[in-house]
This record gives C-alpha cells, structure tokens and sequence, in this order.
C-alpha cells in the first residue's frame, strides 16, 4: 500500500512539472504583453508587471493600422474555408458511402493516395497555377485550393457508411429528393463528426504560414502568422507589442477549443486509428 | 453491354454531382500540380513575366550533390528528425501512461497540456525567440542552476537545438492524445494478471504498456517522421528567412522556398529538391514500417 501512494507521487510530480513546462511560456508571454517597454527592456524577470498597462494592445492596432485586417483576412479566411470544407467534404463522404455510380472505387482510391503527397511536391506548380489564374494576393488563392480535405472526406466517409439506412429511407417516403434528404435530414445528424472537423480545418487555415506566404505577397492581403512576423521585423526589441499581438491571435483558436473540446478528441482518435 | 435503368442513371449523376466540387479543387490544385510538377524538375523554369521553360534532362537531380548549402539542408534536417521523432515519441508516451492512472486532475492536466497544440507556429516561435532573448528568461533559469547561458538565436552551435527543443515541446502532447486514446483500449485484466506476478509500476509499463502500444507507436513515429522533415516555418520565423546563422537553421524545405521563391532561375531545381525530399520521407517511413513489423514478431 504504502509504494503505492509513493508511486502516486511519482507519478504526479512528473504531471505537475510537465504542466508548469508548458505553462510557463504562455504565462511568460501574456505578461510581458502588459509590460512598459522600460520594463522589457530592463531585462528583469518577473511574471506579474510593475506598471501593468493595457497601452500595448491599444498600440497595435495603432501603430499598424494594418493589424486589424490582417485579423480580418485570417478570420474570412478560415471560416469561409471551414465552411466549404464541412460541406464539400461531407458530399463527396455521402457520395462514396451511400450512392453508386461507376468509377466510384478509382476516385476513392485517387482521393486515399492525395493522402500520401507531400504538400512540397504540389507547392510550387500551385504557385504557378495560381499566378495563371490571377488568384494571387486574393482570398479565393487561399480558399479554393484548400476547398476539400481527403482525410476529412475518408472521415465522413467512414461516418455515413455506419449511418442507419432506415433515417434515409423514412426520408424518401416523406417525399424528400436525394439533396433534401442530405441537407435537411443526414447532414444535420452528423454534427459530432462536421464538429470534430471544424476545429482541424479551422486551425489548419488560421495556423497556416507557408500557403500565405508564398501567395500573399501585398501587405493589406497577409493573414495574422504573415503579419506577426512582419510586425516582428518592425519592432524588433518591442516584445511588449509582439507579445501582445500573439496573444491576440491565439484567443480566437481557444475560444473555439472551449467549444468543441468534447469533439477534439474523437477527431484525434480518428487520426490516429486510419 | 450492361445497361442502365432510369433509377440507375439518376443516381450515377447525383454521385457525381456530390462529388464535383471535390474532383475539380483536388484535380485543378492536386493531381494536375503533381504532372507539372514532373514537368518542371525536368526543366530550368525562367519567371519573368510570363514563365519561359528550358529542358535540362537530369541537371537539376544532379546538382544537388556539389550544391553545398543543399548539403548543409539535407545534413540540419537529418539530426533534427534524428533528435526530435524518439524525444517527442518517448515524452508523448510517458506523459499518456502518467495521465492514464487514473489520478484526480486528470482533465485539468490534459486541457493544460493541450495549449502548445492549439497554438499557431508563429505565436510560438516568437514566444520562445523572446524567451531564448540574451538576457531572457530560459538564460535567467540556467543562470539559477549555475549552468552556461547560450546566445540561442545568434549561436550557429546551439540555434537548431534551441529550434529542437521548442518543437519536442510544442508537439509531444498532440500525441500524447493519441496515446491516450489507444492506452484506454488495453483491458485491465493484462494489468491485473501482471501485479499478482508482483510487478511494479515500472515493470508494467515496459512489459504490458509499452508492447501493448506498438502499432501506435509505428504510427506516431510515422506522423512524426512526415511532419519534422519538413520543418519550415520555425526554422524561417527564428532566421527571419535565411536558415542562418552560418546556414545552422537551414532546413530542406527552407531550401525548396528559398529557390522557388527568393533566386532568380531556381525554380525547376527547387521543385526537383522537392521529390528527392517526397522519396526520402516515403523510404524513411518503409524503413520504420519493416522495422516495426520486425519488432513485433517476437
């Protein structure tokens, strides 16, 4: 009995050490974000500031007036792109769960191998292909071509094939098409698995750096992660302002987390079991 | 010739139709970039413009072996997957099995542990360049114990490994969730059976945890394997660009945009450096699939 209460405390010393490692940046980088630049320059470390000041996230939006449409453009462009993957991703997972067609097999065997690419490969014919278009610099460059999602549409896929037959049915009898069916029936009873996909496909726009740093190259069209890194380059000993506007940038992603954190996992777990 | 019926052919054109907009965004941005792709590693890709192509046959696959900063890329992003996948692989594991004993807190620890995953790259890169800051906080704590402070960001010598160590961070508690979630699937009884035998908490973790995990485990190295090779965004947050300093945080992605997209004429090379890149991650992850398989013979 008594190793094992030492065990315990073995076990939750390693917990509590590791949640302080991973906290303390966080901690670190919110306060410093309501720190005077006297203070940040001063080099001293403390946690809670001498002069808290709320001036740095005023500052911001002040100094860089483009700062509120960088969030602006990251906030369409996330949810834009979330929404047409929900609903293109879902489709094509209906589609190859539920209708037959021919050369249904090959597009699902098409859509499995996209998995296995490296983003690389198609980065720099995309750049091109976009250049032709003339989708650079504009919100559709970034949107479109992240449009779908082969591991979601896998996911929804796997969803609908375990969906009960006998709603759809009910439906049909019920006089509804096959659109009706999807959109006012199915679509509406597969919220855990559009859940989990919301927060992935969310993240996956409003994180990205690459994509918009390749398309993006007019400063009104940056996203948050282009501008933040150019507002670095602007006030480079500034941590205060930078700080500040990290933290600004990370709200939105753990707003959204408190929402869907039931749904997190599974989409997780989903991932991991492919 | 099999013939259609009426109810048939209405369903062919709904699948279809459910599936257009999938067909044309992976079609347009997928599988014709993949062509092009092939297309233009076989050229030396001219931007001025409109874009002018020069067939070079094999050139650009050849070039990378006198091309020392393509060397250099190749040489950083090795030791990184090489130090980072077994770190984030074993602290991931430890830190599942740690939070799956069934302790109070459980959910706390885990909402805490997920921060760095829901975090952007950017943010975090600029947390930790302002923490590796000359006079910073992680230099105030080395200071604390007595150990030697490090210009982490300036350093050739340390600069990658302060890249490492930011990432082993930022990325072991994504699949620690995936541990977790596995470890919740193996039954109690394997357990119980081995604490009659009188096996300790640390023996069960080798004997049972550890091999109960192993497809797992073969997975997450798999993800982590895919994900390290191609470290960009930190390496060109922490470098501003360059993979310096002295090319010490120069990754082969870095390399790949920095051809594309910063030198004039590189472009074909670039996208060449970018299927060896495809080849290296495909054999790498063959090797560790034999390898696992292997393993789990005994």
């Amino acid at each position: 009995m008594k190793k094992r209460s030492a065990g315990r405390k073995a076990l939750y010393i390693i917990l509590v050490v590791y949640a302080i490692i991973t906290v303390i940046p966080f901690l670190w980088a919110l306060s410093s974000s309501f720190k005077t630049l006297g203070e940040i320059v001063s080099g001293s470390i403390n946690f809670i500031p001498k002069d808290f000041t709320l001036e740095n996230y005023k500052q911001i939006f002040t100094r860089e007036p483009l700062f509120g449409r960088w969030l602006f453009n990251s906030l369409f462009i996330a949810t834009v792109g979330t929404l047409l993957n929900l609903l293109f991703n879902s489709m094509a997972g209906y589609a190859l769960a539920r209708l037959s067609f021919p050369g249904k097999k090959s597009i699902f065997i098409i859509i499995l191998a996209v998995l296995m690419i490296p983003f690389q490969v198609t980065l720099i014919p995309n750049f091109l292909i976009l250049k032709e278009l003339g989708w650079l610099n504009s919100y559709q460059g970034m949107i479109i071509p992240g449009a779908v999602n082969a591991t979601f549409i896998f996911m929804m896929r796997q969803f609908f094939v375990n969906f009960p037959k006998e709603v759809e049915e009910a439906a049909a009898i019920d006089g509804l098409g096959r659109f009706g069916t999807f959109f006012r029936i199915v679509l509406p009873l597969a919220k855990p698995a559009l859940a989990a996909q919301t927060i992935f496909v969310f993240m996956a726009f409003w994180n990205d750096f690459m994509r918009p740093l390749i398309i993006m190259s007019d400063m009104e069209m940056f996203t948050l992660p282009l501008g933040l890194n150019s507002f670095k380059g602007q006030f480079i000993s500034y941590w205060n302002y930078i700080m500040a506007a990290s933290m600004v940038f990370t709200l939105p992603i753990i707003v959204l987390y408190a929402f869907f954190n039931r749904y997190f996992v599974k989409g997780i777990k989903f991932t991991g079991d492919k | 010739m099999k013939m259609f019926t009426k109810k048939e052919r209405k369903e062919a054109g709904q699948g279809y139709l459910f599936l257009l907009p999938t067909i044309l965004v992976l079609g347009v941005f997928v599988i014709a970039p993949i062509l092009y792709a092939v297309f233009l590693s076989f050229h030396k890709v001219e931007l001025l413009g409109g874009a002018t192509y020069e067939f070079r046959g094999l050139d650009n696959f050849l070039k990378v072996t006198f091309d020392d900063r393509a060397i250099i890329a190749l040489k950083n992003t090795a030791v990184y997957v090489a130090v980072v996948v077994p770190t984030q692989t074993f602290l991931a594991l430890v830190l599942a099995a740690s939070l799956n004993a069934g302790l109070k807190g459980q959910k706390f620890f885990r909402v805490v542990y997920f921060l760095p995953t829901l975090t952007s790259s950017a943010v975090l890169t600029l947390i930790f360049m302002w923490m590796y800051n000359q006079n910073g906080l992680i230099n105030y704590v080395l200071k604390i114990f007595h150990l030697p402070t490090y210009n982490w960001i300036g350093d050739p010598d340390v600069a990658l490994i302060a890249i490492m160590i930011m990432n082993i961070w930022a990325t072991a508690p994504f699949f620690m969730v995936i541990y977790l979630a596995a470890l919740q699937d193996i039954p109690d009884s394997h357990y119980e059976a081995a604490e009659l035998d009188g096996a300790g908490a640390i023996q069960k973790f080798w004997h049972i945890t550890v091999p109960n995990l192993r497809p797992v485990t073969s997975f997450v190295v798999i993800m982590g394997i895919i994900g390290t090779f191609q470290l960009f965004d930190q390496s060109y947050i922490f470098s501003g660009g360059s993979g310096g300093p002295n090319n010490s945080t120069l990754t082969v992605v870095l390399l790949i945009y920095q051809y594309a997209f910063k030198t004039l004429g590189t472009m074909g090379y670039a996208t060449a450096i970018a299927f060896m890149l495809a080849i290296i991650i495909l054999v790498a992850t063959l090797i560790q699939r034999k390898f696992s398989k292997e393993e789990s013979l005994y």
